[in-house]
């Protein structure tokens, strides 16, 4: 075998060993590398209850209230399935609103309360000028008129 | 390889390198100001603000193009020290030297201009989430390439060390792509993907394309011209460079 065959045999075979074992290892650690839990995953008993940890999911509509002191802020994070309810007091991030992704810190009270002492707002992936989201708006409202319509029963 | 004989093998003669390089900078330079200028007017005066975000968005058109180049310069940088590794082919452990310092400058402002947007957008600068983390991991793969190839004073251990961990740091580029899928992140997904449509405004897609474009032009140009310096360094004894001396080609 020339030198340069060897060579060539043992990159590849070190490569494919680095590899493999990166690959085991973010296998075994793979529960510990989510950056947030989402409300399912505290119903079914896979967070650390008693520990710190962060939770993830979407700002229920119409479930953001104020308290009295104005700055106390009520609201549930929901999955679709699941929502938790949260309280926080402090300053929530510009693009904190209902049916906009966040992510909370903070640790769940007794009564199943999320009290967190931070809250962080989740962009998704999409881009559009203002005019597009109103127009696309406008669009599921008329639509979901002629459902009402339509529907009649 | 070299039995064949084929033209390709010209190019990675020192001599012919430093000599086509020498003509392509200038061309590569000017497509970057060009690219750039017209990039940077499309993204900060005529492409409109985000529905959500307003003006903050516009950071994605410095930050996505510096971070897909990052990741990419590694890759790349990887192949050419695996190259110079088992063929010997001195260009490829000058060119895999000349990307580092590139890919380190990419992968810093990547970090940095998410920094920024994160601090309005998310409300915090940093989080250690999969995303951001993995990429923290390739700047300091950069940085650890560079330092330990300039640790090792003999040239050929130097090359071989280094090349073996920009090799072995490659498995982290797809880490730093899939993150955000295979794990929850702070980050959002992808906006644009091989095999959907991408999630953003016409305009807006096509300014970060020209600033993609922009980003390209300047990394080729700038490693050329480092690359360039590496080999007249290398090469300072050698009589194609003795001859371009007295010929006042430089």
């Amino acid at each position: 075998m020339k030198k340069r065959q060897k060579r060539l045999l043992l990159v590849a075979g070190g490569l494919t060993s680095v590899a493999l074992v990166t690959g085991l290892v973010l296998n075994a650690f793979r529960d510990n590398l989510v950056f947030f839990y989402t409300p399912s995953d505290i119903v079914a008993d896979i967070v650390p209850m008693e520990r710190t940890f962060r939770i993830g999911g979407l700002v229920e509509d119409g479930s953001v209230y104020r308290g009295e002191d104005g700055i106390t802020v009520h609201f549930r994070v929901t999955d679709t399935a699941v929502a938790v309810p949260v309280v926080y007091h402090g300053i929530l991030p510009n693009l904190f609103r209902e049916g906009q992704g966040v992510v909370a810190v903070g640790s769940l009270q007794d009564g199943g309360v999320f009290k967190a002492s931070q809250v962080m707002a989740r962009h998704d992936e999409t881009y559009m000028p203002p005019e597009a989201a109103e127009a696309i708006k406008r669009a599921q409202r008329e639509a979901a008129r002629t459902v009402e319509q339509s529907g009649g029963y | 390889m070299s039995e064949r004989g084929i033209q390709w093998f010209r190019f990675t003669a020192p001599a012919n390198f430093y000599d086509l390089a020498g003509r392509l900078i200038p061309w590569f330079a000017a497509l970057t100001i060009a690219l750039f200028a017209a990039g940077l007017y499309l993204g900060l005066v005529v492409a409109p603000p985000d529905y959500q975000q307003g003006d903050s968005y516009r950071i994605i058109y410095i930050h996505v193009p510096t971070a897909w180049m990052g990741m990419f310069l590694y890759v790349l940088m990887a192949v050419y020290a695996a190259i110079g590794l088992i063929w010997r082919i001195k260009m490829a452990e000058i060119m895999a030297k000349a990307i580092a310092p590139t890919g380190a400058l990419m992968t810093f402002f990547a970090l940095w201009t998410g920094a920024l947007w994160g601090r309005p957008t998310w409300g915090v600068y940093w989080v250690w989430d999969a995303r951001l983390t993995s990429m923290l991991i390739l700047l300091f793969l950069y940085l650890g390439y560079m330092a330990l190839h300039a640790a090792i004073d003999d040239r050929q251990r130097a090359s071989n060390a280094s090349a073996v961990l920009a090799m072995v740091g490659v498995v982290n580029v797809p880490i730093i792509y899939f993150s955000v899928q295979w794990w929850n992140t702070l980050h959002q997904g992808a906006s644009i993907t091989v095999t959907d449509a991408p999630t953003m405004a016409t305009i807006m897609f096509v300014t970060l394309m020209i600033m993609v474009l922009a980003a390209w032009m300047y990394s080729i140009a700038v490693v050329l011209a480092r690359a360039r310096v590496e080999v007249l360094e290398r090469e300072r004894n050698a009589r194609w460079v003795q001859e371009r001396l007295e010929d006042g080609r430089t």
